[in-house]
């Protein structure tokens, strides 16, 4: 089988859960298996990237691989394939992964898939298209290695219990750099969205930013977490970071409540693996319901109150 | 300054696409539309130039129809359009895309190129930085706001926590989300003068490419339809609504 890379997403406080995911696909697609972290943390994680499956772990710890949007990151990758030459260099759909990918591409010359959601070889892999009504394999053809972009929680991470060599990487030279000048940042309550046990949804039908409040307060009530459609994030009600869909976060709770979402394709790629759903929506005829366990044709704004008054009451 | 926006012509984003015997996506014969998320890249383009001067080029690959994308941004205000289009080009994939969009942008001088951050259809999300890679430009990636001071492109680009700001020096590359601006509608103006805009039309010989360099190097080799969830029940709001709700979550033991 031909080596293998993964693009590990590292930060101070240890792997990317999808790291970990990608480790565990790539045990079955090649051997070895090398992680390549790069920027505060990647020293650091090499212990859990080895227990994931990495025998090498690739690491720098420089910050101008995380404060340059991908540039020096992709230098770096380009230079270890031209030396070890994977079959497959696997990165997740994040941003900070495809600004890495992109450019890796135009370095090696090879063939790029994005929004992957398995593979059966190093040069087949497949993607949902058209919101997940349809499924494609695709044969990727062309020059080492191939360069796939893969959905976070499309695999469980399993432990293989290994450990991994530590290598050095060398800062490339290059410029002109990007630069991430200024960071603003709140700090996140609750559990994160990949990894709440429910999570309770909001679309434009909640017609006001500040009524996502009623949607924190249930949330709260069940130790989940906050999401919401990308209509509701472009228009700046919450943040990027809410997002769930396509070009957001998937995730795969057991209970997703959407309230006032539409369910549009692209959305429902997002949160179509909960276990349950449950929708609020007035439209009888939104696409949402299709996919529901419950729905229920009504005001928003008057059912969820009404639910977080049930549990408050069950509660005592 | 001089901004180049790359748009994409896209089936209708309300539609559902078909894919022909080769799996390829029709685009030939179907209303279509420039990219809605491209349309954020344009206003991006005409704010700039409105502060800074210049002129914004609108730069689409694609079949004959992808003229109506160049139609529709020039009717927004862009100056002019460049439309790459070859037979050659039918089933491109990322890289070739990218690199045809790299050689028709190098000809000319520019300051700045910028981009949706991912095309309707394909949503491949990364043509763009390697579009930057092959022109050696900087990226600054996934703008909710842009701005150029002295020679320099700033943007706020959403993360998990907030927000960063990043910094590059011009001439560069920057992708634009629908979080910045909301793009302005065409006046009937606007529509009218799109008409005498001028428009280049390039083919592959024109750029030095030759077929051979670009050909796919994807196949669909298979397609299977996804299960369908079942839909489960529909109720009425009412009385007992809140109830049916909690005990689904009782039973699903998150309460
Ligand atoms: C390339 C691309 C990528 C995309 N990626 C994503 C993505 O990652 N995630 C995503 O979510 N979307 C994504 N979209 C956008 C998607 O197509 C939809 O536009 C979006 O999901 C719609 O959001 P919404 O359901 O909140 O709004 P709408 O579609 O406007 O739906 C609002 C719903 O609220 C209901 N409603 C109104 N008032 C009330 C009320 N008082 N009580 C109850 N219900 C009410 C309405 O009946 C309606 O069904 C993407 C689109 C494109 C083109
Ligand atoms: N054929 C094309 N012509 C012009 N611009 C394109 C084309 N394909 C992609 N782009 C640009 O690249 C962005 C991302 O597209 P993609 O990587 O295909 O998801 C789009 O929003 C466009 O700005």
């Amino acid at each position: 089988m031909p080596p293998v890379f993964v693009y590990a997403e590292v930060t101070p406080e240890g792997p990317r859960p999808v790291a970990l995911e990608l480790l565990t696909k790539a045990r079955s697609l090649g051997d070895p298996v090398a992680a390549v972290a790069l920027g505060p943390g990647a020293t650091a994680a090499a212990e859990t990237l080895g227990a994931y499956g990495a025998s090498t772990v690739f690491a720098n710890d420089d910050p101008v691989f995380s404060e340059t949007l991908g540039h020096a990151a992709a230098l770096s990758l380009a230079g270890l394939v031209e030396e070890h030459r994977p079959g497959l260099v696997l990165f997740s759909t994040s941003h900070d992964a495809r600004d890495v990918a992109g450019r890796l591409q135009a370095l090696t010359g090879s063939t790029l898939m994005s929004n992957a959601t398995d593979l059966s070889a190093t040069d087949r892999a497949q993607m949902p298209i058209f919101g997940g009504a349809v499924t494609v394999e695709v044969a990727l053809e062309g020059p080492d290695p191939k360069i796939v972009l893969v959905r976070p929680t499309s695999f469980a991470a399993e432990p293989s219990g290994g450990t991994a060599t530590v290598e050095p990487v060398p800062v490339p030279q290059g410029s002109p750099w990007p630069r991430r000048v200024e960071r603003h940042e709140e700090a996140a309550t609750g559990p994160r969205l990949e990894e709440a046990r429910v999570v309770v949804s909001g679309g434009r039908g909640l017609q006001e930013a500040s009524n996502f409040a009623l949607l924190e307060e249930l949330a709260g009530l069940l130790k989940g977490a906050v999401g919401a459609s990308r209509a509701v994030v472009d228009a700046g009600w919450v943040p990027y970071s809410y997002q769930i869909g396509q070009t957001g976060r998937t995730v795969k709770p057991e209970v997703y409540i959407a309230v006032g979402i539409s369910g549009a394709t692209q959305h429902v790629v997002g949160m179509k693996g909960a276990k349950r759903i449950v929708a609020i929506n007035k439209d009888p005829d939104a696409p949402i319901f299709r996919l529901a366990d419950l729905g229920v044709v009504g005001d928003a704004l008057t059912v969820v109150p009404q639910v977080i008054a049930e549990i408050r009451s069950r509660r005592g | 300054m001089n901004v180049v926006v790359l748009v994409k012509y896209v089936p209708d984003p309300q539609g559902t696409p078909e894919l022909d015997d080769a799996f390829l996506v029709v685009r030939e014969g179907t209303e279509g539309a420039l990219d809605p998320g491209d349309e954020y890249a344009v206003e991006a383009g005409l704010r700039l130039v409105e502060t800074h001067g210049g002129e914004v080029t609108l730069l689409t690959m694609g079949p004959e129809t992808a003229s109506a994308a160049l139609r529709k941004g020039l009717s927004m205000g862009a100056h002019a359009g460049v439309h790459v289009v070859d037979p050659a080009l039918r089933g491109s994939d990322a890289l070739a895309t990218a690199r045809v969009l790299a050689a028709a942008v190098r000809r000319r001088p520019f300051d700045l190129v910028l981009a949706g951050v991912e095309s309707t259809d394909g949503s491949t999300g990364t043509v763009p930085m390697t579009v930057a890679q092959l022109l050696e430009l900087p990226s600054a990636t996934f703008a909710r706001a842009l701005s150029v001071e002295d020679g320099v492109l700033r943007i706020e680009r959403p993360t998990d926590l907030g927000f960063d700001v990043v910094e590059a020096p011009l001439p560069a590359l920057a992708t634009v989300t629908g979080s910045a601006p909301e793009p302005r509608y065409p006046t009937l103006k606007g529509i009218m003068q799109a008409k005498q805009k001028p428009v280049e039309r390039l083919a592959l010989a024109d750029l030095g490419l030759s077929a051979e360099a670009l050909a796919p190097t994807q196949r669909v080799v298979g397609l299977t339809r996804a299960q369908e969830r079942a839909a489960g029940e529909v109720i009425q709001a009412g009385e007992d609504t809140a109830k049916r709700i909690v005990d689904l979550l009782a039973e699903a033991k998150v309460l």
